[in-house]
C-alpha cells in the first residue's frame, strides 16, 4: 500500500482492507510508537469536521509525525480565490502525505491525480469517506470476532448517508444479510441494492425499528436530518419513529452491538449509553487505530 | 432506399473521397461538427440538416472530403447521435458502411450532471466510464455519480 492514495473504499482490495484491520489491531495494543518522527502530515480541511480531523491528528501525533494544515476554508488561501489544483500542487511540496476533507464530490480523486504525495480522502461531499468505512469494519470485526455471515441492520437515513452506502458495499464481500430500516422517503438507493443483489446476498426492508432488534448482530443507527424532507410535515411524522431507547433492547441477542457514526442528536436516547451493547464511543476510538494503520502503511513504514 | 439516396444526391452533392456521416438527428448536426473539430476544417465540407428521412422524419448529413476518422474519434458522437451511420467513400464509390458504436470511455465532451461535482467547479477534463451502452449510463470518474440519457449534456 506504500504511496497508494485512498479515495474510495474500492481503491483497496479485500486483502488490503484485512491488512489494515490487522495493523489497526496492533496499534490498539501499542498506540504510542514514534515511527513517523521524520514525516509531515498535512490535514487540509476545506470544510470543518472536528471529529475526523482530531482523529487523524491524534493518530499522526501518537506516531510522532508533525501535523500541518488548516481547519476550514476561511483560514486558507481558498478565500483569496485559489483553486484546489494550486492548493494541492503547493501543499504537496511541504508534506509526505495529505489528508483532505472537501465539500465537492470528486475533489479527493482529482487531488490524488495531481499531488506528488499520496492523498487520504477524509470525506468528499456526499461521495466517499473510506476511513469511516474501515473503522466501522474494524469495530464490527472486533465485536463479532469476524466479518463473515453477520446480520446487520442499518437504521434511519439510508438514502443520503454516504457512510451507509460505503459500508454496505464493503460488507458485500462478507456474506452479510442486510436489514434496512427507514421511512419510505429515505430508503437505500436502488444502485446500492443492485450491489447487494449482484453478490447474491439478501436484504430485508422494514419501516419499524422494533421488528429487527431480536434478529441482528449489529444495529447501525444514523441521524435523520430535517433538511432531507421537502415537506416538513413528513419529517414530523417520522422523526420519533427511529429513536432507539434502552427498553427496546430487552429481547436482543447477547452479542448485539449498537454503532453510530456520530454526531448523535436524539436517535439514541442517553439511557442506552450505559448499556454494554452501546459501542458508538468505542467505535470513535477505533478510528484512531485505523488511521494510524493507514498512515503507517501508506508512508511505507510498515508492510 | 435507392430512391431516398437518389434524392439525397440531388440535395447534397457527392464527394470523391472521404467520409459521409448520415442519419444524424437534425438537432445534433452542429454538435457533431464541434466534437469532430470540423469548424477549422480546410477541405471541402458539406453540411445539410432538416432533410426528409423515411426512417427518422428529419435528419442531418455531413460529408467530409479527404478525411477518414479513427474509430475512437468518431465513436464519441454515438453518445448524442446514436443513429448515425458512417459511409466511407473512395472514388465516388461506397467502400464501407457502418453504425457508430457507443465507446467504453468518454473524455472531455460530456458534462457531469452533478452540480456539486468538482469538474463543474474547477477546470478539469471530465472522464466517464460507460457502464450501460444500451440505456446509456456513464459513471463519473471523479464524483462516481451516474449521468444517464435523461440528464446528459455536453460541454
Amino acid at each position: 500500500m506504500k504511496n497508494k492514495s485512498l479515495v474510495s473504499i474500492n481503491d483497496f482490495t479485500r486483502e488490503e482492507h484485512v491488512r489494515i484491520l490487522e495493523l489497526a489491531g496492533a496499534f490498539e495494543k501499542r498506540p504510542k510508537q514514534r515511527i513517523l518522527e521524520d514525516y509531515v502530515v498535512a490535514t487540509l480541511f476545506f470544510e470543518p469536521s472536528t471529529r475526523t480531523r482530531l482523529s487523524f491528528e491524534s493518530a499522526a501525533t501518537r506516531l510522532g509525525a508533525r501535523v500541518i494544515g488548516f481547519t476550514d476554508a476561511s483560514s486558507s488561501s481558498v478565500t483569496k480565490g485559489e483553486s484546489l489544483r494550486d492548493t494541492i500542487l503547493t501543499v504537496s511540496n511541504y508534506c509526505d502525505i495529505i489528508v483532505m476533507r472537501h465539500p465537492r464530490e470528486g475533489s479527493a480523486r482529482f487531488a490524488s491525480e495531481i499531488s506528488k504525495v499520496p492523498v487520504i480522502n477524509a470525506g468528499d461531499g456526499a461521495n466517499q469517506h473510506p476511513t469511516q468505512t474501515l473503522l466501522d469494519m474494524y469495530s464490527i470485526r472486533k465485536t463479532q470476532d469476524s466479518l463473515d455471515n453477520l446480520n446487520i441492520a442499518f437504521v434511519g437515513d439510508l438514502k443520503y448517508g454516504r457512510t451507509v452506502h460505503s459500508l454496505v458495499q464493503a460488507l458485500c464481500n462478507y456474506n452479510t444479510t442486510f436489514h434496512l430500516v427507514s421511512p419510505q422517503e429515505l430508503k437505500l438507493p436502488s444502485s446500492v441494492k443492485m450491489d447487494i443483489k449482484e453478490r447474491n446476498l439478501t436484504y430485508h426492508q422494514y419501516t419499524e425499528l422494533s421488528e429487527v432488534i431480536p434478529n441482528v448482530d449489529i444495529l447501525y443507527m444514523t441521524r435523520i436530518q430535517k433538511e432531507r424532507f421537502s415537506d416538513p410535515l413528513d419529517y414530523e411524522k417520522v422523526k420519533n419513529a427511529y429513536v432507539l431507547r434502552n427498553n427496546m433492547l430487552e429481547g436482543a441477542k447477547s452479542n448485539l452491538r449498537i454503532m453510530h457514526p456520530l454526531p448523535r442528536v436524539n436517535e439514541i436516547t442517553t439511557d442506552v449509553d450505559d448499556n454494554p451493547k452501546a459501542y458508538y464511543f468505542t467505535q470513535a476510538l477505533n478510528g484512531v487505530f485505523v488511521r494510524q494503520a493507514l498512515l503507517a502503511s501508506i508512508l511505507g513504514v510498515v508492510d | 432506399m435507392e430512391k431516398e439516396d437518389l434524392r439525397k444526391e440531388l440535395k447534397v452533392s457527392a464527394i470523391e473521397n472521404g467520409t459521409v456521416i448520415d442519419h444524424i438527428p437534425s438537432e445534433s448536426v452542429f454538435q457533431v461538427i464541434k466534437i469532430l473539430n470540423l469548424t477549422e476544417y480546410q477541405n471541402q465540407l458539406l453540411i445539410a440538416t432538416n432533410l426528409d428521412s423515411q426512417k427518422m422524419g428529419k435528419k442531418g448529413i455531413i460529408k467530409v472530403s479527404n478525411k477518414f476518422f479513427k474509430s475512437d474519434e468518431i465513436n464519441k458522437i454515438a453518445l448524442f447521435a446514436p443513429t448515425a451511420t458512417l459511409i466511407i467513400i473512395k472514388n465516388f464509390a461506397v467502400v464501407e458502411k457502418k453504425k457508430v458504436e457507443v465507446p467504453d470511455y468518454a473524455e472531455k465532451i460530456v458534462k457531469c450532471f452533478n452540480p456539486n461535482c468538482i469538474t463543474n467547479n474547477e477546470e478539469i477534463t471530465t472522464k466517464f466510464t460507460v457502464i450501460d451502452k444500451v440505456e446509456l449510463k456513464l459513471r463519473c470518474h471523479y464524483c462516481e455519480k451516474i449521468t444517464a440519457r435523461g440528464n446528459i449534456s455536453f460541454r
